[in-house]
């Protein structure tokens, strides 16, 4: 067997349970992968090669007794946002870099149960702050297209690494769009399911409101792979939403005809690229080949979607990094004079610049006299965006539209200006501010670059969203590409 | 003093009798060394979530019912922000806009019988931090996050007291009755009950409350009092010459009698509250609140009314017998047993026996002399077998031998002398042996009446039945 690399997650699973290839041989050909393209890629911060292959061993021996789940002896890697007992979760933070986690997040512990073999912990923006992976400490991560291009962010190793072959599917987190801007970026598929679905215990908060794991894969039948074994309702999650979890992969053949799209008028703004565009509207010629029917929808209050969401990320990151002072875990300054030291010092080294600022940002928006002004407003026309899609959703099934603008970008393009650099996620941010799954696919290339397709669903349609998905990719190929120097 | 008007509200801290601890699984007990009984959410660890207790909630809905509050059917637990070593998280999780309870009262007894209301604003959730350590750590500051996530109800009073005396019963009264909801094990020493007062001073008559400050973590009700007292005078002397009252915050120095500045109101912390996103606002429906309201036993003040008519009892003896829900218990247990005399059993449980349990300094609830044993004893006096002076001797013995009244009686011979006969003997007798005072009674000096009936008693060991002795003597002296 060889080329395993270029297998689908689906096709991994299915292959090891044939026996048609072992883990430890999965395994070993994508470590000697990894390795290869660390030193530009740089899409992994750790690699746990010895753990991965006594796990590859372990499931071998499960399969050979003919035993298993879903995913046993399937190679994966975590984000490095998510807590994995006993090997360092550092978050592409300074702060978190010595700290090895004394506990599996419930996503991590739910994918070993299923049997998926952990590769290691990919690289990311710091505390998910970012949307091109230029905030890590770690350095940035290279996208496979281009390595003079970001990747997008923050899940930047992870979609990185599933698009030049180096694992078929890794986990993510997406707060702002941090899932569908790598995979547009990237040119792979990338799930967001709905606020609530996937456990957020374990995974290092940064906007406890807005943050979901979810999926980057190659395909949509993938991403339902792995996320019907990642999904459900977890006790210690008081978020996470006690409705059971369809079989997303039985559901992937849903026919799609008759399905109700709605194109959003304001993701056709003038900031989109006018090829990125052409690609998006070509996409849904396509759907509508497959039977949809496309209508016109609206969402007029989601031009607002990024101030809001960068009054009330923030808002939540000051609270939820207040607990990196150096006193528990985490980086902690030489010899502090006394405690104002201690902090001061302890998170001043501790912290990169993009987390700071947004520290600050949330400080200053809940700080009293500017919290009615910021906070409670955002909170406001938050509402006012649930309302929009509530009342989109009255008449078609999914709203569709591109993930992003415009293709990568160069690194270091944008890194001098915020601003600019937020904009990137305006057209994700809506469905993280209301909790909708969303799923972005390739569909199409700009002078050799990936763009996505974004598809975003009602609360709990993950289904109906990964079929929608799953139908386009069944009669196109851009999911397939790979980039030059990968395949 | 008379033209300054004291105004007081008081924040107590009840800390609440679950099992575990208010957002993780572990436990409450206290004293156990430090930092075993935190785990990984208690110490804020990256990607750690609250749940929280159920257990706690219906605490809450527990002295909101008890105090006559609106349950909120929607409540929001927030976040406070504030930097502190003993605080793991950087922030507490407490109520803020929207607290689970609002609007109660308490009914509290001032000095002179009167009965006052005092209005309770709100009660809310909300989780302790944990406790910085210094001794045996020069140079350094231990940390002890056992306490962290301790579930706590902080109970925030109207600004309706006017004196310490009203603050002090005011916090008895709620003392009394977390204890009585089984709430709160009310423990101050332990600081599972404390409080913070607002004390401000303003002219009689005066519309506009003054300037306050707040005392913080008062742990008995004697410090609430001179604390307060303290602060008063302060805030007068202050004001009497011309100088205003500072807002901030002071701690009470119990060795030295003082309250002392801590942080003023300009270096007070902006806490920035925010609705915690990891915890859905907190929905307490109906049947919630009558499942709890099932579960609320009798209250003190519906006790000591029934106290009062079912028992005979003066207001005032029923409010010390139900101050606490044991020591009324206590005292039923002895009526149902001795039901003969309700208020003299009251007598007894409020007189010898509260006054040997503080020679121990113990609680009832200790079991040192169970009810009935004191029953039995009353059952002897009603019964005539001994008198009440007896009785007391009878108690003392019972109390330091652990035994009861007959057998003191019988080991003692302590039986009441009720035959005539031999009553009639010990009367002749002593007027066999005082003929001159014998005399000096028959010329009609009455006073001596009582001379002969001591000289009675003493020969019969005070055993003389005193009815039985006061009427036979009377016969007799008069020839």
């Amino acid at each position: 067997m060889s080329a395993l690399h270029t297998h689908t997650l689906s096709q991994l699973a299915e292959g090891l349970r044939r026996k048609s290839f072992s883990s430890v041989e999965l395994v070993g050909e994508l470590l000697a992968r990894i390795e290869k393209s660390q030193p530009l890629l740089n899409a992994f911060i750790s690699v746990t090669a010895e753990e991965a292959l006594a796990a590859a061993r372990a499931a071998d021996r499960t399969l050979a007794a003919g035993d298993g789940g879903a995913l046993t002896g399937v190679p994966i890697a975590h984000k490095d946002i998510f807590c994995t007992e006993g090997v360092r979760t550092t978050c592409g933070s300074r702060m978190l870099d010595n700290f090895v986690s004394p506990y599996d997040a419930t996503v991590v512990a739910k994918l070993k149960r299923a049997g998926a073999v952990m590769l290691g912990k990919t690289n990311m923006d710091e505390f998910a702050m970012g949307s091109s992976n230029e905030n890590s400490f770690y350095g940035p991560v290279r996208n496979p297209w281009n390595p003079q291009l970001v990747p997008g962010g923050s899940s930047g190793g992870s979609a990185a690494a599933v698009a030049a072959r180096l694992v078929a599917g890794a986990t993510a987190t997406d707060t702002g769009g941090s899932i569908r801007q790598p995979a547009a970026l990237c040119g792979i598929t990338g799930m967001k399911p709905t606020y609530g679905r996937v456990s957020r215990y374990g995974m290092v908060a940064f906007a406890s409101s807005l943050d979901q794991g979810g999926t980057l894969t190659a395909t949509a039948a993938d991403a339902a792979l792995m996320l019907r074994e990642m999904a459900g309702f977890d006790p210690r999650d008081s978020t996470s939403v006690e409705t059971p979890v369809p079989d997303y992969v039985a559901a992937l053949e849903e026919p799609i005809a008759g399905l109700r799209i709605g194109v959003l008028a304001e993701f056709f703004d003038k900031g989109l690229d006018a090829e990125n565009e052409r690609c998006v509207r070509a996409a849904l010629k396509v759907l509508e080949g497959l039977g949809a029917k496309v209508t016109q929808a609206s969402l007029p209050n989601l031009p607002l979607s990024v101030p809001v969401y960068y009054v009330v990320a923030p808002a939540e990151c000051s609270s939820n990094l207040a607990r990196y002072d150096g006193v528990r875990f985490g980086h902690r300054c030489e010899n502090p004079r006394d405690l104002n030291d201690l902090y001061r010092r302890s998170r001043g080294e501790g912290f990169g610049a993009e987390v700071k600022r947004r520290v600050m940002t949330g400080t200053y928006v809940l700080s009293a006299g500017y919290y009615d002004a910021y906070y409670l407003k955002a909170q406001r026309v938050r509402a006012l965006i649930n309302e929009d899609f509530a009342r989109a959703f009255n008449g078609v099934d999914v709203l569709i539209g591109p993930t992003t603008p415009t293709p990568a970008f160069p690194i270091g393009a944008k890194t001098s200006d915020p601003i600019t650099m937020y904009l990137n996620d305006i057209y994700t941010i809506g469905a993280n501010l209301a909790g909708l799954p969303a799923i972005s696919v390739p569909c199409g290339f700009v002078q050799g670059l990936p763009v996505g397709l974004q598809i975003v669903g009602p609360h709990f349609s993950e289904a109906r969203v990964l079929s929608a998905a799953h139908a386009f990719q069944r009669v196109t190929d851009w999911h397939t590409r790979i980039p030059v120097g990968y395949a | 003093m008379s033209e300054w008007e004291t105004v007081i509200g008081l924040e107590i801290h009840a800390q609440l009798a679950t099992c575990s601890k208010i957002f993780s699984g572990s436990a409450t007990a206290y004293g156990a060394p430090p930092n075993t009984q935190a785990d990984l959410v208690d110490l804020g660890y990256p990607g750690v979530l609250p749940v929280l207790n159920g257990q706690a909630v219906r605490m809450a809905v527990k002295l909101g019912l008890a105090i006559g509050a609106r349950i909120a059917e929607l409540s929001v637990l927030a976040r406070k922000n504030y930097f502190y070593p003993d605080l793991p998280k950087g922030y507490q999780i407490s109520q803020y806009e929207l607290p689970i309870v609002s609007q109660g009262s308490l009914e509290i007894v001032l000095e002179d019988g009167q009965r006052k209301r005092i209005g309770i604003t709100r009660a809310h959730l909300e989780e302790d931090a944990g406790k910085s350590l210094h001794e045996g750590l020069p140079g350094m500051t231990g940390i002890d996050l056992n306490r962290a996530g301790t579930p706590l109800v902080e109970i925030v009073s109207e600004p309706d007291l006017r004196s310490a005396k009203e603050a002090v019963a005011y916090m008895k009264k709620m003392h009394t009755l977390v204890r009585y909801l089984e709430i709160s094990d009310g423990n101050m020493q332990e600081g599972s009950f404390r409080c913070d007062a607002n004390v401000s001073v303003r002219r009689a008559g005066a519309q506009k409350f003054g300037t306050r400050a707040e005392i913080k973590n008062l742990n008995s009700f004697r410090f609430v009092e001179r604390a307060i007292n303290f602060e008063v005078a302060r805030q007068i002397e202050l004001l009497e010459s011309g100088r205003p009252v500072v807002q901030e915050t002071r701690l009470y120095d119990p060795d030295k009698g003082e309250t002392r500045p801590m942080r003023s109101k300009e270096e007070a912390n902006d806490y920035r509250y925010f609705p915690d996103p990891d915890l859905l606002p907190l929905k307490v429906d109906a049947a919630l609140i009558e499942s709890v309201r099932a579960t609320l036993p009798e209250l003190p003040d519906q006790k000591a009314a029934r106290f009062c008519s079912e028992y005979g009892l003066s207001p005032y003896d029923a409010g010390v017998l139900t101050a606490s829900r044991e020591l009324a218990d206590y005292y039923e247990e002895v009526v149902r047993a001795a039901p003969a005399d309700p208020k003299l059993a009251a007598n007894w449980v409020m007189g010898e026996l509260a006054a040997a349990l503080n020679k121990e300094g113990i609680e009832v609830s200790a079991g040192r002399l169970p009810a009935a044993r004191l029953a039995e004893l009353l059952k002897r006096i009603a019964d005539g077998t001994i008198s009440g002076k007896i009785a007391k001797e009878v108690f003392e013995l019972m109390w330091s031998q652990s035994t009861d009244a007959d057998a003191v009686i019988e080991s003692k011979g302590l039986r009441q002398i009720t035959d005539s006969a031999a009553i009639l003997r010990a009367i002749e007798d002593v007027m066999a042996k005082n003929p001159s005072q014998l005399a000096e009674y028959r010329a009609g000096k009455d006073k001596l009446f009582g001379f002969f009936v001591g000289q009675v008693m003493k020969a019969t060991g005070g055993k003389a039945n005193p009815a039985q002795l006061n009427e036979l003597l009377r016969n007799k002296l008069c020839g």
